[in-house]
C-alpha cells in the first residue's frame, strides 16, 4: 500500500496501479476517455489531466495525465486545481470540435460517457462555429450501426476489437482531423465480440442495430439482473424491456465471470422472446385440432399425471427449479435428461471430475490468468465464446512477465504490447478443423476426435515420465513442445468439453491435468453445451439415459411423458423419437417456442423465457447464479415449475425445496435475497427513478392508468418505487450514479476498479467440496470409422446457429449459414465434390459442402444447426452430390480462416 | 498460423507481378516480421502500378498474411500512398510557411488555373495530379514543388509554364 494526497486528503492506494484507476477506486470523479478498466492506459485523449506536486512545499506543480502516472507512495495531486480543470475543459472542447449536436436523436444519449465527461469537465458552451469534418458511415452487418461523425478519436474501439478481442477487420485509418475507424470496405464485422463496441465506445459511433428497431432510452427500460442462457459460461447480463417486449441485452459486470464483456450470441440472440413462434397458451391437441385448456382441465391433467406412472424429460436449458419440480412430479426413477446419451455420459464424467481433489474448475477470471493453455477438441469460440475471449487474454501473460522484468507497469498498455511484439504464453489447440484462436496458438493439431484423444493421452503419458509410442515424427515434436510448455508453466490450464460427445477426450484432458497437479489442484475447465447442463446433470444419475426413456415409451410400458423444454429431435435419433411419441398416450410438452416436438404433443404449455422468470442456472464451473425476472410475459406463459407444481409453489419455496432435498444444491437457497436485507423491507424497483410515461403508456387503449403489476414472490418490484440499489449493489440491474449515466458508472459499485461489486453476488459454487481422489484413466486407443467411401464424422458448432433458441432470433439468423459438411480438398477431389455443392449425408440429410484446408483427410466436420438431426448420423458418413437445395443462404457469411473456395 | 486475410474478400485480390514479388521478398529479409514489410510493399506496388488499388491492397495483405484493415490503416495514414488513381506526373506542391512567405500561394493559383485542377485533382488528360505537401526541406529556395522525382526550386509563373511544357513534351 502507498499513501497519496489528493486535494489535501490522504488516501491509501495500490502503488502498482495508475493515478486514474486509483482515483476512481476511491470514488473520486475524474474524467477520462481512452482508459478502460481492463484495457489499461495509452494516454491518447489527455482528458484525465491532474496537477502533481513534488512535495508539500511545491505550490506550482506540473500537469500530468493521471492514467499515465503511477500512484506511487507520497504522490501529491490535485483534481480540483484550476489549471488542471481548465486543461480538461479545453481538451474536451477540442475533442468535440466536429462532434455533432445530435444528442436528441443519438441512441447513446442518456447513457453517453461523452455527455457525462463533458458536464464533469465543465465544458458547457461550444465556441467553435466553423464547418465540421464529416465522414461516410459503413454498413457493418446486422448487429452494429456506424455513425463516424460522432467520433472523438479515443481509439477505444480498435483497442478492444483488435488488441483485446483479436479482430482483424476494424482499424484506425487516415490521420489527424480525418482519422476514421472502420473496415477496409463495408461489410459485417466478423469478430464474435463486436457487440461490445456498443459499450466500449464512449459515445454513439457504434450502436446496437437490433435495439434501434424499437429504441428506448436507458431510463425508460425496465431491467433486472439476469443470466445469459446462450451457453454454459453463465455471463451476467441486463436485459431491458419496454411496452411488454424485450428491447436489448447489455453486459452486467461480474468480477469472476464475464467482467465487462459478453459475446454477440448473448447480446443479440434474445429476439425469439418477442417472436410470433412462442407457444401462446395451454392447449390440448385432439385429432389435429388445438383447443385451449381451462384451469380445471389443466388441474385434472396434472393430477392424473402425478398419480400415474409417467416419464419426465428435463432440459439443459431449463432452470434448476423447473427440472427439480419435474423430478418431484415423476419421481427420480422416471426422470431423464433431455440430453443425447453419448453427451450425457461425458457430462456425468465431468461431474465426477468436479469432485476430484486433483482438479479445480477455473472461473473466467482464472482462465485469463493461465500461463499455458492446452485445448482438447472443444471449439470454445463457438460453444462458450466468452471462454475463448478469456483464453485470448491468457496468452498475453507472457507480455506481463516481460513488462515486469523490464520495470514497465502492466497498465502501460501500448508500451507492454510494443515490448512483447509476437511473444505469447503458449497455447496448444487440438481440434477437428482450424479454430478462431489459431492466430494466437503456438501449435495446432488437426485430427478426428479419436486422433485428438490419442494424442492428448500421449501428452499425459509423457508428462508422467513415460515414452508414448506410435507417434509420427511431427507429432513427437509437437508433443515435446507441449510437455515442455505445460511443465514449465506456473498456472497451466487444460480445456475440453462434451460438445462432441467424446468421453476419451475428456478422460485424456483429465489425465494431463492430473499429471500437472501437485499440492495444489490443477486447473481443468470442462465446457458443457448449454446454460444449465450442469444443473440438470446434478439432478440425474449416469444410468438415466434418454434412449432408455424413449424405449420405455415406445414399448408401451409407460403411457405418458412430460417433456420439459426439450426438442427431442435434437437429442436422439429421429426414428426412436417418432416411435416413442407415437406410442405414448399422453405427451405433455412445456416449451417456449413451437418446434418439432411440440408439433407431436397431445398437450402444449407455454413456459416463460429467461427474462420472464426468476430462476437459477449452474454454469460450467458449477457456479449457481440467480437470474431475476425482468418483465411479464406477453403470453400465458408460466415458469415450468409453476405448471408442474399446479401453482402450489412460489419461487422462494421451490428454491428452498431444491436446496434442501436435491443432492449438490445445498447452497442454492443462499442465492435468494430476503426483503429483510433491505432498508425498511422495501422492494428493489426494476424501473429507474426517471422512468417516464407510466400514466400514459397504454393511453392509446385505455386512458385509465392500471395498477402496476404486483410481484408477490420476488424482492424486486415492477415499479419505480422502492429502494434503488445505489451503493448497495447486491441487486444491480442497470448501473447509474450521480454524474455517471453511462455503463462507466460501474466503478462506483465496485470495491475497487476491476474488483468485486460492493456486497455483490458472484454466485455460489455447488461442487466446491472435493471428495474424491481419482486415478488416471486407461488410455483407450480410439479407432476412426472411416473407410474408402465413408468419412469419420465430428460436429462443427457455430456461435450463430448452434444454440437452439438464439438461432430463432432474426438478427442471429442473418449471420447463420445452412447446415454444412466441411471436408479436406483431397477428399473433395476424390468424391468429385465442389465447394458450395449440395451433398446428401448417408443418402439422406442435405448439407452444403465446404472445402477447408485444415481438416484431416478421411474425416469430415458437420454443422447441423436446426436442419439436421446429428443423432441420425453414425460415426462415419458417405457423401453424395444431390440436386436438392437448402432453404438458407448457403455458406455465405461463414467465418473461418481456412476456406479454399478459390481453387474450387 | 491461420491466415489473417478474411474470407469474404480473399478472392478479389489481384495477382502480384513477379517484379513486385521479388522486391517484396527482398524487403522481407530486412525486417523481423511481415507487419513491418507492409509499408514497403505498398511503396513497391505503387512504384509499379502508379497507385494502390483495392485489388492491390488485398493482394499485398494476402501475400504478407496481414489484416486488410490494418494495411488499409497504414496506406491511408501516409499521404503519399495513393489509394486513388493519379496522373502520370504527381505534383507535390509545398504549402508550408517558407513557401507561403515567398508568395507560393500566387504561383499555386497560377498552376491550378493553368492545369484547371485544384489540390487532390487530376487533369482531364491524366497527365498531372496536384497534391499539397507540408515542406520539401528546401526552404532557402522557396517556393518549391516536386514533379515525379524532380525537385523544382525558386518557382516563378514563367518557370511553371516551362516546367509543365517540359513534362508534356516528355510524354508526347
Amino acid at each position: 500500500m502507498a499513501k497519496i494526497v489528493v486535494d489535501g486528503n490522504e488516501y491509501e492506494v495500490n502503488p502498482n496501479n495508475n493515478l486514474l484507476q486509483e482515483c476512481l477506486s476511491l470514488g473520486l470523479d475524474l474524467p477520462y476517455f481512452c482508459w478502460h478498466p481492463c484495457m489499461g492506459s495509452v494516454g491518447a485523449c489527455r482528458q484525465c489531466a491532474v496537477k502533481q506536486y513534488r512535495d508539500e512545499n511545491d505550490e506550482k506543480g506540473t500537469i500530468v495525465m493521471a492514467c499515465m502516472t503511477p500512484a506511487s507512495d507520497g504522490a501529491r495531486i490535485s483534481i480540483a486545481d484550476e489549471q488542471a480543470h481548465d486543461m480538461r475543459e479545453r481538451v474536451i472542447e477540442s475533442l468535440m470540435i466536429s462532434h455533432p449536436h445530435d444528442c436528441p436523436v443519438c441512441e447513446e444519449g442518456g447513457e453517453c460517457h461523452l455527455q457525462d465527461m463533458t458536464l464533469m469537465s465543465g465544458h458547457n458552451y461550444r465556441r467553435y462555429d466553423k464547418k465540421k469534418v464529416t465522414h461516410h458511415n459503413q454498413y457493418l452487418g446486422p448487429f452494429i450501426s456506424h455513425e463516424m461523425n460522432r467520433c472523438i478519436t479515443c481509439y477505444r474501439c480498435v483497442r478492444f476489437y483488435d488488441d483485446y478481442a483479436g479482430g482483424t477487420d476494424l482499424s484506425a485509418q487516415a490521420s489527424h482531423h480525418h482519422t476514421y475507424f472502420g473496415r477496409h470496405e463495408e461489410g459485417t464485422l466478423e469478430n464474435e465480440f463486436s457487440g461490445n463496441l456498443v459499450e466500449v465506445c464512449p459515445t454513439g459511433v457504434f450502436t446496437d442495430k437490433v435495439f434501434s428497431q424499437a429504441y428506448t432510452r436507458k431510463w425508460d427500460l425496465q431491467t433486472a439482473p439476469s443470466i445469459c442462457t446462450g451457453c454454459s459460461a453463465g455471463c451476467n447480463i441486463t436485459p431491458g424491456e419496454r411496452y411488454g417486449s424485450l428491447r436489448r441485452v447489455v453486459n452486467r459486470y461480474n468480477s469472476e465471470v464475464n467482467g465487462y464483456f459478453i459475446c454477440d450470441r448473448g447480446r443479440f440472440g434474445w429476439e425469439y422472446v418477442n417472436g410470433e413462434e412462442r407457444v401462446q397458451s395451454p392447449a390440448q391437441v385432439l385429432d389435429g385440432d388445438s383447443k385451449e385448456m381451462s384451469d380445471e382441465e389443466i388441474d385434472a391433467l396434472f393430477s392424473k399425471l402425478a398419480d400415474g406412472e409417467v416419464i419426465g424429460i428435463g432440459s439443459p436449458r431449463s432452470s434448476n427449479e423447473s427440472n427439480y419440480a419435474l423430478r418431484q412430479l415423476v419421481g427420480e426413477a422416471n426422470f431423464y435428461p433431455g440430453i443425447a446419451d453419448d453427451e450425457h455420459a461425458v457430462n456425468q464424467l465431468i461431474l465426477k471430475l468436479h469432485k476430484d481433489k486433483a482438479f479445480h474448475s477455473p472461473s473466467v477470471r482464472e482462465i485469463e490468468q493461465a500461463d499455458a493453455v492446452f485445448i482438447i477438441g472443444e471449439d470454445i469460440t463457438n460453444t462458450a465464446p466468452r471462454i475463448a475471449l478469456a483464453v485470448r487474454q491468457s496468452v498475453r501473460n507472457k507480455a506481463s512477465e516481460l513488462a515486469e522484468q523490464n520495470n514497465i507497469p502492466v497498465w502501460q498498455d501500448a508500451a507492454v504490447r510494443e515490448l512483447a511484439q509476437q511473444e505469447r504464453s503458449p497455447l496448444f489447440i487440438l481440434s477437428n478443423a482450424a479454430s478462431r484462436l489459431d492466430d494466437v496458438a503456438q501449435q495446432t493439431f488437426i485430427g478426428s476426435c479419436a486422433e485428438q484423444a490419442n494424442f492428448a493421452f500421449a501428452v499425459a503419458e509423457a508428462l508422467e515420465g513415460g515414452t508414448p509410442a506410435g507417434l509420427t515424427e511431427q507429432q513427437q515434436k509437437l508433443l515435446l513442445e507441449a510437455v515442455e510448455a505445460l511443465s514449465n508453466a506456473k498456472r497451466p490450464l487444460i480445456i475440453s468439453g462434451s460438445s462432441n460427445g467424446s468421453i476419451e477426450m475428456v478422460q485424456a484432458a483429465a489425465n494431463i491435468a492430473r499429471a500437472l497437479s501437485g499440492d495444489e489442484p490443477s486447473h481443468l475447465a470442462l465446457m458443457l453445451p448449454e446454460a444449465n447442463t450442469m444443473g440438470l446433470e446434478l439432478l440425474v444419475g449416469p444410468e438415466q439415459e434418454l434412449g432408455a426413456a424413449l424405449k420405455r415409451c415406445a414399448s408401451g410400458e409407460v403411457p405418458g411423458m412430460i417433456v420439459l423444454e426439450t426438442d427431442l429431435y435434437r437429442r436422439a435419433p429421429t426414428a426412436d423419437v417418432d416411435n416413442a411419441l407415437a406410442r405414448a398416450e399422453t405427451v405433455v410438452v412445456l416449451d417456449q417456442m413451437r418446434n418439432a416436438t411440440t408439433a407431436k404433443a397431445t398437450h402444449v404449455f407455454p413456459v416463460t423465457a429467461f427474462s420472464e422468470q426468476e430462476s437459477t442456472y449452474v454454469n460450467y464451473e458449477s457456479r449457481a447464479q440467480l437470474s431475476f425476472q425482468v418483465h411479464q410475459s406477453a403470453t400465458d406463459a408460466r415458469p415450468g415449475w409453476k405448471w408442474l407444481t399446479n401453482g402450489d409453489a412460489d419461487i422462494n419455496s421451490i428454491i428452498k425445496d431444491c436446496s434442501d432435498e436435491a443432492e449438490g444444491f445445498g447452497s442454492l437457497d443462499g442465492l435468494v435475497p430476503r426483503l429483510t436485507q433491505f432498508v425498511a423491507g422495501l422492494k428493489i424497483p426494476r424501473q429507474s427513478h426517471r422512468y417516464s410515461g407510466r400514466t400514459a403508456m397504454i393511453a392509446n387503449r385505455n386512458v385509465h392508468e392500471p395498477k402496476q403489476p404486483v410481484d408477490n414472490e420476488s424482492v424486486m418490484a415492477f415499479s419505480m418505487e422502492g429502494m434503488p440499489a445505489m451503493k448497495d449493489a447486491s441487486i444491480l440491474g442497470s448501473t447509474w450514479a450521480p454524474s455517471w449515466n453511462s455503463n462507466q458508472s460501474i466503478s462506483k459499485f465496485q470495491e475497487e476498479v476491476n474488483g468485486e461489486l460492493k456486497q455483490g453476488h458472484t454466485g455460489t459454487l455447488l461442487l466446491a467440496e472435493k471428495t474424491e481422489s481419482g486415478v488416471p484413466f486407461q488410455a483407450s486407443r480410439g479407432e476412426d470409422a472411416s473407410t474408402s467411401d465413408r468419412l469419420t464424422l465430428s460436429l462443427a458448432f457455430q456461435i450463430f446457429g448452434s444454440e437452439e433458441l438464439s438461432a430463432r432470433s432474426p438478427a442471429i439468423q442473418k449471420r447463420m449459414t445452412d447446415a454444412y459438411v466441411a471436408l479436406a480438398p483431397a477428399d473433395a477431389a476424390r468424391l468429385e465434390i465442389s465447394h458450395g455443392d449440395a451433398v446428401a449425408l448417408n443418402g439422406g440429410a442435405v448439407a452444403v459442402a465446404c472445402i477447408r484446408e485444415k481438416i484431416s483427410e478421411g474425416s469430415c466436420v458437420v454443422h447441423c444447426g436446426a436442419q439436421i438431426n446429428p443423432h441420425d448420423l453414425a460415426g462415419a458418413v458417405s457423401l453424395t452430390k444431390t440436386s436438392e437445395s437448402l432453404p438458407g443462404k448457403g455458406l455465405s457469411g461463414l467465418i473461418v480462416s481456412d476456406l479454399c473456395e478459390e481453387s474450387y | 498460423m491461420s491466415s489473417q486475410v478474411i474470407a469474404s474478400t480473399k478472392s478479389r485480390a489481384r495477382v502480384l507481378t513477379e517484379a513486385e514479388i521479388s522486391e517484396i521478398e527482398h524487403e522481407k529479409t530486412l525486417y523481423p516480421d511481415n507487419q513491418a514489410v507492409g509499408l514497403e510493399a505498398l511503396k513497391i506496388v505503387q512504384n509499379h502500378q502508379g497507385w494502390v488499388s483495392d485489388e492491390s491492397l488485398l493482394a499485398i495483405a494476402e501475400y504478407l498474411d496481414l489484416s486488410v484493415a490494418d494495411l488499409e490503416g497504414v496506406a491511408t495514414f501516409f499521404n503519399l500512398i495513393y489509394r486513388q488513381p493519379v496522373g502520370k506526373n504527381v505534383i507535390l506542391y509545398c504549402d508550408s510557411v517558407s513557401c507561403w512567405i515567398c508568395r507560393g500561394d500566387d504561383i499555386k493559383d497560377y498552376l491550378s488555373e493553368k492545369l484547371d485542377i485544384d489540390y487532390g485533382q487530376t487533369t482531364a488528360d491524366n497527365e498531372f495530379t496536384l497534391i499539397p505537401v507540408p515542406c520539401l526541406g528546401d526552404c532557402n529556395n522557396a517556393p518549391v514543388m516536386m514533379v515525379g522525382q524532380d525537385l523544382h526550386r525558386n518557382l516563378t509563373k514563367d518557370g511553371i509554364d516551362e516546367i509543365i511544357d517540359q513534362y508534356r513534351n516528355k510524354s508526347a
